[in-house]
């Protein structure tokens, strides 16, 4: 599946200050960036670049000190924290570098996590997980815990975890950071197919080239700005 | 609805996680429900004290036995009543009757020295000089070793508790009352109440022994009912040869039991509420701790939309859980420890030594665990919003 003309993402003149004490941090300044549905974004710059700061701001995870986000639509910076965690129940699928899975759930508990939020019936429920454990080829690891599982299948659990509610939009912050190559490229070729198979628009923060190889657009971020955004 | 169903689910389901992850903090939970147990033990143990005085005190009290007292008496120590009192008290209507009389006892009240069996040191036990209807009046003594004392003779009864309680008042024994010797012929029970820490006598034997004419210093008469009580009362009030406070026995042993009950029931809520604020920073010490350890867990938690409210609430919810538990432990505990462990201590409005069974009762424990509960909620309280706090985009870098 290609990507549309349609703007999912539309961030505007976004600023992120953190305060340190008396001192001001100016990680994003005046940033703007629009994702196209389908597309498959990387985002690369060098540490403290603001990269992962703009991820948590397209995932209503933090709040942009000044400008908009608009996902599909939406303004997600006007919401209140409990309409952004609703929002982001509903339209994210969040994978992390460090897979981020609770060590007492297993695998599939993992996966359903996001489902308890939803009015599926428990039946309804195992069948997602079991379609999205499928996509990621982890049926057979279902009942394991995060400790039995290598760095590749617990990534691979995260990213059935982030799929299984079938969201808008996925934020990947560098999913590959704690792998090795193998694995690594394996994670890589599932996104890539969620996108090219499921049409999944993907953003993905990442340091490594041969990572965001593997999106149809890479942008830079240097010192909170964006360096090179070729017109989607 | 749908919304408020929602919020529940991801209540049960955040409390699940955090439940299931306690033996991953083991040490430190198992340290919190200990130090909250200590708390309900101490209590429990307190309060059973109290209620077992209290029980000990007022559970042979009737309500259709009267005592009459001196006007202006506190007890039957400051009171003081002569013969022709006695005969009017005991013509009063409302009084009970058998074939040889009314039911009508007057009886004196005396303190003399005994050693403890624990300690073997003196203290005060209550000698009663009573006149032969005292039995059928308290309805419930029982005999339950040797025999009645004779009129008459210096013979004496011994309540069980006081038996239990002070050497030299086994059956076959004599004790020494003022310059003569008196043989113990009888041990007997009074259903647990306070009968059973006296010792028990002929009143008109024990009359010349402490020189006390023929003056008493109460009358317990048994009503022909407990509704005959204000006829009784008031027709005693209301005679002018008599200066008398007349009392339900129940009303008075209740009185009698207060500044002790309060007493101990003071301390025992004083040094468990000091326990208390131990066992509170435990418990916040736990659970912030149990917060800290799983910070990037509840931010995962609250990055795939579960809200702040079921976070904090689940929290609580294990703080409550973990308070509920040593709350268990230690009111089970306190139970098996306490409960039925016989004493006795210092009647301050008598200056006798009552003997008791420390008392766990359901509603004590209800109270102890209901002190847990408060533990455990305000340990979880402060925790909980630091959990609700996390700022999820840094906290979910967190390792």
């Amino acid at each position: 599946m290609s990507q549309s003309n349609e703007i999912l993402v539309r961030v505007r003149d976004a600023d992120k200050v953190f305060r340190r004490g008396s001192e001001e941090i100016h990680v994003l300044s005046g940033l703007n960036l629009e994702v196209p549905k389908g597309e498959f974004l990387a985002l690369m710059g060098p540490s403290g670049s603001g990269k992962s700061t703009l991820l948590n701001l397209i995932g209503g995870l933090d709040r942009a000190t000044r400008g908009t986000v608009e996902i599909g639509g939406e303004r997600i910076d006007s919401m209140s924290d409990r309409q952004l965690a609703g929002w982001r129940a509903r339209h994210i699928g969040l994978v992390f570098q460090f897979y981020n899975l609770l060590p007492v759930l297993t695998a599939e508990r993992n996966v359903e996590l996001p489902l308890l939020l939803t009015h599926l019936s428990k039946g309804e429920r195992r069948q997602h997980v079991e379609a999205a454990l499928k996509v990621v080829n982890l049926s057979h690891r279902a009942r394991h815990y995060p400790r039995t599982l290598s760095g590749g299948e617990q990534q691979r659990t995260g990213i059935a975890r982030a799929i299984v509610t079938d969201p808008t939009l996925l934020l990947c912050d560098e999913p590959t950071g704690d792998l090795d190559r193998k694995s690594g490229d394996e994670i890589l070729s599932l996104l890539q197919a969620l996108n090219r198979e499921q049409g999944k628009t993907i953003i993905m923060v990442t340091h490594d080239p041969h990572a965001s190889a593997r999106a149809t657009r890479t942008v830079h971020l240097d010192k909170g700005q964006l360096v090179t955004e070729p017109a989607p | 609805m749908t919304q408020l169903i929602n919020w529940f689910s991801q209540v049960l389901a955040v409390s699940l996680f955090n439940f299931r992850s306690l033996p991953m903090r083991a040490g430190s939970s198992a340290a919190a429900a200990v130090g909250i147990a200590g708390v309900v033990a101490v209590l429990v143990g307190f309060l059973s004290i109290a209620e077992g005085f209290r029980k000990a005190v007022i559970s042979s009290g009737a309500d259709d036995i009267a005592l009459v007292l001196r006007s202006g008496a506190d007890s039957e120590m400051s009171s003081g009543l002569d013969r022709d009192d006695v005969r009017v008290i005991a013509d009063a209507p409302g009084v009970a009757r058998q074939l040889d009389g009314p039911l009508a006892s007057a009886e004196l009240f005396v303190i003399i020295d005994l050693p403890k069996r624990s300690t073997h040191t003196s203290a005060n036990v209550p000698l009663r000089g009573v006149e032969k209807a005292a039995i059928s009046v308290r309805g419930n003594l029982k005999v339950i070793q040797g025999r009645a004392f004779e009129p008459g003779k210096n013979e004496v009864m011994v309540g069980a508790g006081a038996a239990r309680a002070f050497s030299g008042l086994d059956l076959g024994r004599k004790i020494r009352v003022g310059q003569n010797d008196w043989d113990v012929v009888g041990i007997f029970t009074a259903g647990g109440g306070l009968a059973e820490s006296e010792i028990w006598t002929d009143a008109a034997v024990l009359q010349p022994a402490y020189n006390r004419g023929s003056s008493f210093q109460s009358v317990y008469a048994k009503l022909s009912s407990a509704g005959a009580f204000t006829a009784f009362k008031d027709s005693l009030t209301a005679d002018p040869r008599l200066k008398v406070k007349v009392l339900r026995q129940s009303e008075y042993l209740a009185e009698q039991s207060t500044s002790v009950t309060g007493f101990i029931r003071s301390i025992g809520v004083f040094i468990a509420a000091l326990m208390a604020l131990g066992a509170l920073f435990g418990a916040l010490n736990t659970m912030y701790s149990a917060v800290s350890a799983r910070t990037r867990e509840i931010a995962t938690l609250r990055a795939l939309g579960f809200g702040a409210g079921p976070v904090v609430v689940s929290v609580m919810f294990e703080s409550l859980g973990l308070a509920l538990m040593g709350g268990a432990f230690g009111a089970v505990g306190a139970y098996f420890a306490f409960n039925g462990f016989q004493a006795s201590t210092m009647n301050w409005q008598t200056f006798s030594q009552v003997a008791f069974a420390f008392t766990v009762t359901p509603s004590l424990l209800i109270n102890a665990i209901v002190w847990a509960a408060i533990i455990g909620l305000l340990g979880g309280l402060f925790p909980a919003m630091r959990a609700a706090r996390l700022p999820i985009a840094a906290a979910l870098r967190e390792t």
